[in-house]
């Protein structure tokens, strides 16, 4: 029997509170006098319960230079995740069962945050023909979760078919909204500033035109739709409208969209190329505006890592993406905390409770409440300073946030009684609970 | 000023200066020795990873003028597609003894990213950047205007009050941006004329004005208008229909010659589709300035040479 108490933190944003944990299990929360073989002060920190990023590169198979599941693993603990979905577009691409399987092995096998693969939406990312996704939902890593993301699933009739067969195994697809033919070529947001630095623009109608399709395409099927990643303020509107009319959808925004504009790109450094694309101040806004309003659900940080050399170069030859599982929590706190949109307890809910349930992950449904399972992230959110790149622990180190002035810091985190994070370190070692 | 990398970075009084000392390397071209002994010693490495055999063959002229050593390397397509990446040949040619390095790249930013990146310590200047900038040829084409409009007594001037009228594939033009941004420090004003498909879809941050087509610019009485190459696979892509269609509306054609106040001038970067975007009478006209471009551009492009080494002593 291995146990910790954790004294006197803020639950969720709240009154503090002891938190005892048994064998990996919330045995209760309260005002406790119990002892423990670990225990942990949290006098000042915020109890949240651990996090879930619905989207995540792991790049493993194939891009192991950028990141393994290990070393993705070790990034996300860091910034206060228990779990993670694995996109599918690795090399080769997950879309079997054993291929999924295999994601889902190495995630247990790495033990610092359980690795949910996602499913590929069409064999070998083509666009084409269906992979395996009764098979894959079927596996041992039991896949609820489907997307092409890096690409769109483009075609009307596929998109309609795939909508029509996940639904049948309880699945939802994850879009990656990006008309093909409107962003041939495309480097960063249509605006002003692409026309300044010569870079072929991103226009919004791109991704607003996708989501508009897709929705009333999930309408007329009665199936569910996730998109990923909205950047702009007129997808927030479309997502709106939609969620109004009763649609079963359910959206992402990544932290750097909530944060970062355009305006960054001057300079042409490839640190801030992504995909989709850094919109204007005004998307930064409505985004903000359509997280605090319910409109999006979650927060995800399309972790993308990639080798120095991939980003060590010309704009144009650059790698679209950037790494956030590290970051996601700080910017998260600088974005929607301290600017008045939402509370801890919304934290929570954008960054655990409804991923965990989009994803159906299990144990998250009643965060640190007595009887669930012990996925707890502490944080400190006094902490202020210049965002160090070396906190970064993962495979890449592509962050745009280097020296960047953001609150708050991950103290600990404890997954399925395992501690992860001791003092705002990643262990090396994990002793298992 | 230790890179020359966009118009964007100079002030009236350094542009004013540019123009001047370009004036002064005119007249060091006319003479009998043609030479100056500036960049005796130094290395001038022309890096064209797109072709370019009249911006190559200009530089080139130009460091040679100045008693430069010149190296060339041209390469088509990303370096990258070739398996060694941008940065390594830099170095390599830094290794081999370049104190400048003229970029010509089909990508925009790339000199920027080169002279802010510490890959190389030698001077970097931008020979054009995909559809970012072209910063000599907008010197070029600066000096070319103060010249025709205010003569040899211009020296020290700008272009204050001049109006300027750019027509054509604005989008997609380095020469475009580089000269509105020069002309607006000069104290020009700028018209720019292209169909909805050939604009960049927000040009607000950039002080200038917009026309459909080039008659409604043509009516307020332009002193200059700069005519643009426009590519072909523009028709292709679904920019504009065609040719005659192009020129209908948009091309210099000997009517709209006939339009132009006295002393106005014609301008093209070239190379020039005669009959396209300039009329084949237009272009051999005396209105015309596209041979003395060319000839101002070796003078521009040594005094850019000269001032960044200037920077050095």
């Amino acid at each position: 029997m291995t146990s910790i108490v954790i004294t006197s933190a803020s639950i969720l944003g709240g009154a503090p509170a002891d938190i005892h944990v048994v064998d990996g299990v919330i045995v209760d929360v309260g005002k406790l006098s119990v002892k423990a073989d670990r225990t942990i002060d949290a006098a000042g920190l915020i109890a949240l319960p651990g996090l879930v990023d619905l989207h995540t590169h792991m790049r493993e198979p194939g891009g192991e230079g950028a990141e393994t599941i290990l070393s993705g693993s070790r990034a996300a603990a860091a910034g206060g995740f228990t779990a993670v979905h694995a996109m599918a577009n690795t090399s080769p691409v997950a879309d079997t069962a054993t291929l999924v399987e295999r994601v889902f092995d190495q995630g247990i096998a790495a033990g610092f945050v359980e690795v949910r693969p996602i499913g590929a939406v069409t064999r070998n990312l083509d666009g084409e023909q269906l992979a395996d996704i009764g098979a894959m939902a079927h596996s041992r890593a039991r896949v609820t979760v489907f997307s092409d993301d890096g690409r769109c699933v483009g075609d009307s009739l596929l998109m309609r078919r795939a909508l029509e067969y996940v639904s049948t195994f309880g699945g939802v697809i994850a879009q990656h909204a990006q008309d093909p033919q409107l962003t041939l070529g495309a480097q960063m947001n249509e605006g002003g500033v692409s026309a300044e630095l010569g870079l072929q623009g991103w226009p919004n109608v791109a991704e607003e035109s996708i989501i508009a399709r897709d929705v009333l395409l999930a309408e007329s099927v009665g199936a569910r739709l996730h998109v990923c990643h909205l950047s702009t303020a007129g997808a927030v509107e479309v997502l709106r409208w939609a969620k109004h009319r009763g649609i079963d959808v359910t959206a992402e925004v990544t932290p750097h969209h909530l944060l970062l504009s355009d305006e960054n790109a001057r300079g042409y450094s490839p640190l801030f190329k992504v995909n989709p694309p850094l919109r204007t101040a005004e998307d930064v806004e409505a985004l903000r505006a359509g997280v605090a309003d319910g409109t999006i659900d979650v927060i995800a940080t399309d972790h993308a890592p990639h080798s120095a050399s991939a980003k060590d170069c010309t704009w144009a030859d650059a790698a679209f993406g950037m790494v956030g599982l590290e970051s996601a929590l700080s910017v998260v706190q600088a974005a929607l905390v301290d600017s008045g949109h939402v509370t801890w307890d919304g934290v929570a809910r954008l960054l655990s409770t409804t991923p965990a349930r989009i994803g159906q992950v299990e144990g998250y449904a009643q965060p640190l409440t007595k009887g669930s399972v012990a996925n707890i992230t502490l944080v400190d959110p006094s902490f202020t300073a210049a965002w160090d790149v070396d906190r970064l622990v993962g495979g890449s180190r592509n962050t745009p946030f280097g020296g960047l002035q953001l609150p708050g810091r991950v103290m600990a985190t404890i997954f399925r009684g395992t501690e992860t994070v001791i003092d705002g370190q990643i262990v090396s070692e994990l002793r298992r609970a | 000023m230790k890179h020359f990398i966009s118009t964007r970075d100079l002030s009236r009084e350094e542009s004013i200066a540019l123009l001047d000392t370009t004036a002064d390397m005119l007249d060091v071209r006319g003479r009998d020795v043609k030479k100056l002994p500036t960049l005796r010693g130094k290395t001038v490495a022309n890096v064209f990873f797109e072709d370019s055999t009249r911006t190559r063959l200009s530089f080139e002229a130009a460091a040679l003028a100045l008693s430069a050593d010149v190296s060339t390397l041209m390469s088509q397509g990303s370096s990258v597609s070739k398996g060694e990446s941008l940065k390594d040949t830099l170095q390599t040619l830094e290794a081999m003894g370049a104190d400048y390095i003229v970029l010509r790249h089909a990508h925009s930013g790339v000199a920027a990213t080169v002279a802010a990146s510490g890959w190389i310590d030698a001077h970097v200047i931008n020979a054009g950047d995909g559809t970012h900038e072209h910063p000599t040829q907008a010197l070029l084409d600066a000096f070319t205007v103060r010249l025709r409009l205010a003569g040899v007594a211009s020296r020290g001037a700008g272009l204050d009050g001049a109006k300027v009228v750019i027509v054509g594939d604005i989008a997609h033009s380095r020469v475009a941006r580089s000269n509105i941004l020069l002309l607006n420090t000069l104290g020009a004003s700028v018209t720019l004329a292209a169909p909805k498909t050939l604009l960049p879809t927000d040009v607000s941050g950039w002080g200038v004005s917009t026309s459909l087509t080039l008659d409604d610019a043509l009516d307020a009485e332009p002193d200059v208008v700069m005519t643009l190459r426009i590519q072909k696979e523009r028709m292709s892509s679904g920019h504009f229909p065609s040719e005659s269609e192009y020129s209908r509306f948009w091309g210099m054609t000997r009517e709209r010659l006939t339009r132009l106040k006295d002393g106005a001038i014609v301008m093209h970067p070239g190379p020039m589709n005669r009959g396209l975007e300039i009329a084949g009478e237009v272009a051999d006209s005396p209105r015309s300035t596209v041979t003395e471009q060319v000839r101002n551009g070796v003078a521009a492009r040594m005094a850019v040479l000269y001032t960044l080494t200037g920077a050095e002593s």
